[in-house]
């Protein structure tokens, strides 16, 4: 518990310095603010460019449309609904990359032969791929989560190949004595012994996926989505910069509540091991 | 008496072409229900092979090896092997308990039996207390009783050891001896034990095979009749180091072998 709150008082600490960091940035390069007048004038430090951290704290309250509602209260129903996006594509990549990963590890020929494309695979672009999803599919979240799975099977079937592998030789005759089936060995001594690293790769995945979903949204013409949020913000962007770096800072969040979601699940099941608890 | 294991004729090669290796080479060994039998020989001699062909963690290049009137594949998939290595091989990510536990979890015995069974066990290696505790939290004699106990949760008819001890220190080591020899009586296995320690052969053993390396043969079957319960003195008994010497003398007749006999006359 102790470690949670400092892990959680280092966070604080980092996200303080970067905001010091930015508008410190603002206050010597920046626009003038009433009668201050800073002595550098940096592009990048412009209210266009890095709008203030209270304009993009109070652009949440404001509506986003005239007479629409509250602008954190759209961007929370997209986060939403790029939530189910990501998380369909973090189960469905998971299981697709766990599945490959124990195909792989008990016939040494089919990993001979698909390896090599499942790694070819991932030096396509998703922005190539997801067009092409979106017409198998149709547009909606399905395929969305499908172009999200894209990015995460990847990272949990290498993973998985090494973990499957990781018990002692010994381990795997200790139950051929005690003639294990080869679906208790799996489920006995590859997959616990696996757990770690799977864990490893699932967080990978978990941040992955929320990107996935977001790009995914952009080909779809999923407007729902932050994907779409960001896109539309994007396009006004000289009218109001604070409403983008609201989205950013939404998908961020989703982002890091992902990852601390797959995180606790960590926590809790590898309990007790070695080290089992340790980031 | 009746016997356990009857190997015939055993024959192991390694390899094919330049690569090729004899291993074992005319093997012929019986146990006797009860015994308690060392391989004992230089490294590299196929001892561990032996244990292994014995177990089924591999095959016969040539010959037979029954286990109780069956064949070795038979024996493995009846449950007949307690098996232990030079390290523990205990599985990290369950308690002591559930470690011992898991071959007579697959042989689906219910779990209420097993985890009295695996309580009985630990009791044995007299590790009474530890049943929650998970294997990094046990020193290395610990864990390697843990192994012990989980080999003969499913009351295996042989117990195939291999240097189950060589990674201990000495006091360690010695301890253990003791408590083998205890766990050895009150259960009655058949135990077969590999290392290279010549008073560690000694001090445990009913009979010793002495091996000569590459080929692997058996060069001598020592009987160690010294008397029973053995403790600590017998360690100081002069019957004792006749013993050792016997062994440690085979041995060095044994390694002779492997010098051509060529040049004789």
């Amino acid at each position: 518990m102790l470690r949670a709150a400092r892990a959680l008082l280092s966070f604080a600490a980092f996200l303080t310095v970067i905001a010091v960091i930015w508008e410190l940035a603002k206050l010597l390069g920046g626009d003038p603010v009433g009668e201050w007048t800073p002595p550098f004038a940096w592009r990048i430090a412009n209210d266009l460019n890095m709008p203030h951290l209270w304009d993009i704290a109070g652009s949440f309250a404001a509506p986003a449309q005239r007479n629409g509602p509250p602008l954190g209260l759209l961007l929370a129903g997209a986060a939403g609904f790029t939530f189910r996006e990501a998380f369909g594509g973090f189960v469905f990549g998971a299981a697709l990359g766990l599945g490959l990963a124990i195909v792989f590890v008990h016939s040494s020929l089919l990993e001979r032969a698909l390896v090599p494309y499942v790694v070819a695979s991932q030096t396509i672009p998703i922005i190539a791929i997801a067009p092409m999803v979106v017409i198998w599919l149709q547009a909606g979240w399905v395929s969305v989560a499908v172009i999200s799975a894209y990015l995460t099977f990847f990272p949990v079937t290498i993973a998985g190949i090494r973990g499957l592998r990781s018990p002692d030789p010994r381990a795997v005759e200790l139950m051929r004595s005690y003639a294990a089936s080869p679906r208790e060995l799996l489920l006995k001594v590859r997959l616990p012994a696996a757990a770690p690293y799977l864990f490893a790769a699932l967080k990978v995945a978990a941040t992955a996926s929320v990107v996935g979903a977001i790009i995914g949204e952009l080909p779809s013409g999923i407007r729902d989505g932050l994907g779409g949020a960001i896109l539309n913000f994007n396009q006004y962007y000289i009218s109001g910069p604070e409403k983008l770096w609201a989205a950013i800072v939404v998908a961020a969040l989703m982002g890091i509540a992902f990852f601390a979601l797959v995180r606790a699940a960590e926590v809790a099941v590898l309990r007790g091991r070695l080290g089992g608890s340790a980031a | 008496m009746s016997t356990v294991v009857a190997i015939r004729g055993v024959h192991k090669v390694f390899g094919a072409g330049a690569d090729r290796t004899v291993a074992l080479e005319g093997i012929d060994l019986e146990i006797e229900k009860g015994a308690f039998v060392s391989l004992i020989g230089p490294s590299g001699c196929g001892k561990s092979t032996l244990l292994r062909l014995i177990g089924d963690l591999t095959g016969v290049t040539a010959g037979t090896v029954q286990v109780n009137g069956k064949s070795a594949v038979q024996a493995r998939t009846d449950h007949e092997y307690g098996i232990v290595f030079q390290s523990p091989v205990l599985f990290d990510w369950r308690t002591v308990q559930r470690n011992v536990e898991l071959p007579i979890e697959l042989s689906g015995l219910a779990p209420a039996a097993r985890a009295k069974r695996a309580r009985e066990m630990l009791a044995l290696v007299e590790l009474a207390g530890f049943e929650e505790r998970y294997p990094w939290q046990l020193s290395g004699g610990m864990q390697q009783r843990v192994a012990i106990a989980r080999a003969l949760s499913f009351a295996p008819s042989i117990l195939l050891m291999d240097e189950p001890f060589g990674a201990l220190d000495e006091m360690s080591r010695e301890r253990l001896n003791l408590e083998l020899l205890r766990i050895w009586q009150r259960t009655g296995t058949t135990i077969v034990f590999v290392t290279h320690s010549i008073p560690e052969a000694v001090f445990l053993s009913t009979q010793v095979a002495v091996m000569s390396a590459r080929p692997g043969r058996i060069v001598d079957l020592i009987d160690i009749d010294l008397a029973r319960p053995r403790d600590e003195l017998t360690r100081e008994q002069p019957s004792y180091f006749q013993h050792v010497t016997r062994v440690r003398e085979s041995l060095r007749r044994g390694d002779g072998q492997r010098t051509p006999v060529a040049a004789a006359p």
